[in-house]
Formats: C-alpha cells, sequence, structure tokens
C-alpha cells in the first residue's frame, strides 16, 4: 500500500490508517489527503473517533497499523529529531483550549518560541502581544487562564498555536462551548487565516453550519461500520452522495423523508 | 383530597382486562402496584387485551408512567394488545416515547459482574501492569535527568524557583511543628524510662541519635508526601485532564523534563535541608523536656548531644532524606501523569500519590537501617 506515490499537493496524507485502543479496533483503513491550503473536516457522529483522529495526525497516538505523511515525510516512521521538527509545523487548538494555567496569555504564547527561537524576552512579548491582537484580545497579556472566559480562552489557545507560525492548524471542536456568535466570529478567524498565512487546516466538528461555512474538503466516519464512507465537498456531498447515512448527517436527519 | 389513589381491575365478559386507576398520584404516593396485574396475566385464561379507565384520574406523574410501561412490557411478552388510546394523551404519548427503543439487550451484559477468578486474574493483570509502568516512568526519569546532566533538558528556571520555594521555605512552619513535638515525645518517653535509673542525662543521646538517624528524615518525608507528592500528583493529573500535557507534546517539549524533572530536582536538593532542620528542631523540642522534667540545664543537654552524637548519625540521617525525596517526587510525578481524565481521576491520583509514597518510604527506611546495620555505618 505505501509503495504509491504522495501526492504532491497533499500537506498531509493518511495512508491506510487503523486506531485502536488495545484490541479494541476504534476505525480501520482510512486513507485520505489533505491538500495544501485547504480547510479540510474530520466529521462523524458522536463516538466515531473523529479526536482520536486528530491525536494520529498530530504523533499523540501511535497507528497500531499505516502511516502518515506530511508532505513527502514519513511522520510516524521518522527518527525523534525529524518529528521533533515535523511537530514544530503544526499548531493544535484543543478543545478546552489548553492553556497552561501557571503561564498568563503572554507567557502561554511565548513559551514555544522562547524554547525554539533566540528571540529576546522583549521581542518574545511583543510577538505574543501581536498573536494576542490577532485573536481580538489585545491587552490580556498579563491575564491568567482562570481570570477570562471559555471563549477567550479557545481564542488564547488559537493564538497560542499561531505562535511559531505553523504550516498546518489542527482545531479540535472549535465551537463546543461557545455562543453562536463567537462561533461564528471564530470560523471568520479560521477563513483568515487561512487565506492571509496559506496554512492548511484541520477541524475536527460537527457543526454543521461552520462545515458548509468553512469547509473546502472533509471525510466522513462512520461508527458503525468502522470506517471512513465519504471524502469530498461537503456541500456536493449532501447534495450529491448516494450513501444516506452521510446525507442524513449533512442534512441533520431530513434525509429519510426525501430519500422515501 | 378527593378521591384515594387506587388501581382496581375487572375483567369484562369478553375477557378483556379492565384497569381503573383513580385519584392524585404524585411520587410521594409510590408506585402503583404491579402484582395483581402479574397475577391477571399468569391466570386462565390471559386478558385478550387492556383497557384503561382514567376517568377519576386527576393527577399522575412518573409512577403512572412506569406503571404503565410495565404493563406494556407484560403485555408484550405475552403478545396482549395494551388499548392505549384509552389513555389521556400526555400518558399515551410518555409511553409510547418509552417504548419506542427496544431494550439493548448488550449494554446491562457489560455492567454484570465477572466472576471471582476472572477478578483475581484481572487484578494480577493490572498488579503486573503496573509494575511495568512503574520500571518505564523510572526509566524515562532517569533519561530526562541524563539530559540535564548533558545539559539537553528543556525546563524553566523559573518553575524550578517556585518548586524548591514551595518544598522548602513553604514547608518550614509544619515541619518545625511536627519536629518539635516529635523530639518532644521521645524525650518523655526516654524520660520516664532513663529516670528510673537514674541515667536522666541519656535522654540528649537517645532523643538526638533517633532524630538524626531516623525521625528527622522519616518525619520530614512523610510531611512532604502528604503535602508535596498529593499536590504534584493532582497538578499534573490537572494538566492532563486539561490536554496541557497533550499541549506541550505537541510544542516538542518533553513533559517529563518540563514537569517532571523541575520537582524532583527540587524535592531532592529540598529534603536533606529540612531534614538537617528537623532534626535540629527535634533535638531543641528534646532539651525543652530535659528542661522542664529532669532539670538538666541546657548547656548540660547540649554538651551530652554534642558528645553522643557523631556526625555520621546526621549523614546516614540525610543519605535517607535525599532518596525519600526523590521517591516522593517519583511516586507524585507518576501517579499524575498516570491520571485519568476526570474530576475523580484526579482525586485518586493524590490519594494513590501519598499511599505510593509512604509505603515507598517505609521500604526504603528498612532496607537502609539493614545496609547501614551490616556496613555499621
Amino acid at each position: 500500500m505505501s509503495e504509491r506515490p504522495i501526492d504532491s499537493d497533499a500537506e498531509i496524507t493518511v495512508r491506510d490508517l487503523t486506531m485502536a485502543y488495545g484490541s479494541f479496533v476504534l476505525m480501520r483503513d482510512l486513507d485520505f489527503s489533505v491538500r495544501r491550503g485547504s480547510i479540510f473536516i474530520i466529521m462523524g457522529g458522536s463516538g466515531s473517533g473523529k479526536s482520536t483522529l486528530l491525536r494520529h495526525m498530530i504523533g499523540l497516538k501511535e497507528p497500531a497499523k499505516g502511516e502518515i505523511f506530511y508532505g513527502e515525510e514519513n511522520f510516524t516512521r521518522a527518527d525523534p529529531e525529524n518529528r521533533d521538527r515535523l511537530v514544530r509545523r503544526l499548531g493544535v487548538l484543543f478543545q478546552s483550549g489548553a492553556l497552561f494555567s501557571s503561564l498568563t496569555l503572554a507567557e502561554n504564547i511565548g513559551l514555544p518560541l522562547g524554547e525554539y527561537t533566540d528571540l529576546s524576552p522583549a521581542d518574545i512579548r511583543e510577538i505574543a502581544s501581536l498573536k494576542l491582537a490577532l485573536v481580538g484580545l489585545r491587552g490580556f497579556e498579563d491575564f491568567y487562564p482562570s481570570e477570562i472566559s471559555g471563549g477567550m480562552q479557545k481564542r488564547a489557545g488559537l493564538a497560542r498555536a499561531l505562535a511559531l507560525d505553523p504550516d498546518v492548524l489542527f482545531f479540535d471542536e472549535p465551537s463546543a462551548g461557545l455562543d453562536p456568535i463567537s462561533s461564528r466570529r471564530l470560523d471568520e478567524l479560521i477563513l483568515e487565516l487561512r487565506d492571509n498565512l496559506g496554512a492548511t487546516v484541520a477541524v475536527v466538528t460537527h457543526e454543521l453550519a461552520s462545515i458548509f461555512t468553512i469547509a473546502d474538503d472533509c471525510v466522513f466516519l462512520d461508527p458503525e461500520t468502522r470506517t471512513m464512507i465519504a471524502t469530498g465537498n461537503p456541500r456536493e456531498l449532501r447534495d450529491q452522495s448516494e450513501d444516506p447515512r452521510v446525507r442524513a448527517f449533512l442534512r441533520r436527519g431530513d434525509d429519510g423523508a426525501e430519500a422515501r | 383530597m378527593g378521591t384515594e389513589c387506587e388501581v382496581s381491575l375487572d375483567r369484562s365478559p369478553e375477557g378483556a382486562l379492565q384497569v381503573r386507576l383513580s385519584g392524585a398520584w404524585g411520587l410521594n404516593e409510590g408506585l402503583p402496584a404491579i402484582e395483581p396485574v402479574r397475577k391477571e396475566f399468569a391466570s386462565e385464561p390471559p386478558p385478550s387485551q387492556v383497557d384503561f379507565d382514567v376517568a377519576n384520574l386527576s393527577r399522575w406523574d412518573s409512577n403512572v408512567l412506569t406503571f404503565l410501561v410495565q404493563v406494556d412490557e407484560l403485555c408484550t411478552e405475552r403478545g396482549v394488545t395494551m388499548n392505549r388510546g384509552s389513555l389521556p394523551d400526555g400518558l399515551r404519548r410518555l409511553v409510547e416515547l418509552a417504548t419506542a427503543v427496544p431494550e439493548t439487550k448488550d449494554a446491562r451484559e457489560k455492567t454484570e459482574h465477572p466472576s471471582l477468578l476472572a477478578r483475581i486474574g484481572t487484578a494480577t493483570q493490572n498488579t503486573s501492569e503496573g509494575g511495568v509502568a512503574m520500571v518505564e516512568f523510572l526509566g524515562e526519569m532517569t533519561a530526562s535527568a541524563a539530559r540535564m546532566l548533558t545539559g539537553r533538558a528543556r525546563f524553566r528556571i523559573v518553575d524550578l524557583m517556585a518548586f524548591i520555594q514551595d518544598c522548602g521555605a513553604q514547608a518550614l512552619p509544619i515541619v518545625t511543628l511536627i519536629s518539635f513535638l516529635v523530639g518532644l515525645i521521645l524525650a518523655f518517653v526516654g524520660a520516664v524510662q532513663l529516670e528510673q535509673f537514674g541515667a536522666q542525662i541519656y535522654v540528649a543521646n537517645l532523643v538526638g541519635i533517633a532524630m538524626a538517624r531516623e525521625m528527622g528524615a522519616m518525619m520530614a518525608a512523610i510531611i512532604m508526601a502528604g503535602r508535596t507528592g498529593a499536590a504534584f500528583a493532582a497538578q499534573l493529573g490537572t494538566m492532563r485532564v486539561n490536554q496541557e500535557i497533550d499541549a506541550l507534546q505537541v510544542m516538542g517539549l518533553p513533559p517529563m523534563d518540563f514537569l517532571v524533572l523541575p520537582r524532583a530536582i527540587a524535592l531532592c536538593l529540598m529534603m536533606p535541608l529540612l531534614t538537617l532542620y528537623a532534626d535540629i528542631v527535634g533535638i531543641i523540642g528534646g532539651g525543652v523536656v530535659a528542661a522542664a522534667m529532669l532539670d538538666l540545664t541546657p548547656t548540660v543537654y547540649w554538651d551530652q548531644t554534642v558528645y553522643g552524637v557523631t556526625l555520621n548519625d546526621f549523614f546516614s540521617g540525610l543519605i535517607k532524606s535525599s532518596v525519600f525525596g526523590a521517591l516522593i517526587a517519583f511516586s507524585g510525578c507518576l501517579r499524575g501523569m498516570q491520571s485519568g481524565n476526570s474530576a475523580s481521576a484526579v482525586g485518586d491520583a493524590a490519594t494513590s500519590a501519598v499511599v505510593t509514597g509512604i509505603v515507598m518510604i517505609i521500604v526504603a527506611d528498612a532496607i537502609f537501617t539493614v545496609i547501614f546495620n551490616i556496613i555499621g555505618f
């Protein structure tokens, strides 16, 4: 399987991936690629392993079988040094924001900068302020994560994910726990970031509104067959998919009435 | 209140079972009895269908609904029609809702209790897995320490300083109190015995040697296991729940270097200092008893202590305390990093860190005592 050439347009290629917890196979035969500069959605019902797939893609879990490529480099089989280098190209916004609670927002964003660049502390603080300004949190540099709201924590988490100007951005359920307006603003922010920073974006979500607003491509995970059952543009899938499960999902379950 | 809450059953001439519900049913009235209905179903011939009469039912609640769902189950079992049309609208819809999805059979099996043998097997497996995980963690910690010695470990000096302050200066009040009291107790116990044959002066040796060799290190270690070991486990466990540890990993910062190492270094550095401090405070505590009960002047007590306690006694306590520090950091960080993803898991991690820590301290102390005894240290 792995002899197939990697598509040169692809930023991420997932090959023949099987995800398992011990002997329990969660998903098998996942095979898709994410085009460079596109916004890619990982969707599926609850418990289908969307977040687990994301954890595989960022190297927090090892595949039971199969490989993940970044560009043409094999991420799964990379030695620790190369892996470190590849990981540094990724920015991840975790579901809860995952800010370090003992650090202020500016310190949170400055942490990777301090570790991986030779910038002076003053410069690091300037860059941290800039990243906070990008997500609409100008002036919150010296707040601790516990002092701001959940939505703001999420945006601060995004600012930290952006710290090292990543080539690939991952979002785990970005709109979970956000009100509709904040959620929409986050969608717009994702689009802006993609357009202006040229980043590739992978998003785990099941928010239909945001899927149709931002997605270029998607993969649909089905918990019953334990594999992916569709890939492509979500709008096209909604209108043209052969699979009633995919249509039903993308139409909030309205499919039944229409198909029969 | 009007009519009493009642269920009565009738058979119509055609063999239909008429269930009459009357009264104002609230949760306090309890469930309508299902047994009579069950008896009707068991009798020959069974009812051909079930009708309801709710003309006098003024109020109903989950209890009536539960009763109806039970009746519905009986009906389905026996293939008897339940005439839901005779129920009030709301009740009928709720019954339909409750019976719409058939029971998932696997869901109950999951909670079934495994046999005794299976449980013993699982426990054994878990224990051995736990042992393997411990050794793995020890290995990673060692590798991380080696990285530190070659200057390649990444952690923030600010963090290290904060932990040193927390395990050092901020632990002083509690260490003072406990070791002063321990010195006091030792002197009391010793004084009563030694006074019997006029050897009061040796209370200084007793307290001095006991504090320096055993109690100073032991008390400091147990305090730190409860105070700092538990805190480490809770901090790391919370960071796990909050995905902060994942975030570190994705940033390419190994949690071992970044989180565990500064905690372990801080404890290993501070424990000998705390122990030395505890030794001295304990000896002072003994001196207070000596002065108050045995009429020994502080100078005499001090001279006897200097004469009776050797530097070796102090060193054996200090060597132990450094190892105890490493064990406390090990158990606290191990349990914290192993913590599950829920609030209760963090609590379990903290508890388990203290238990593991104290067990390891006592076992290590026993081993040290035997070794020191053999080599005559």
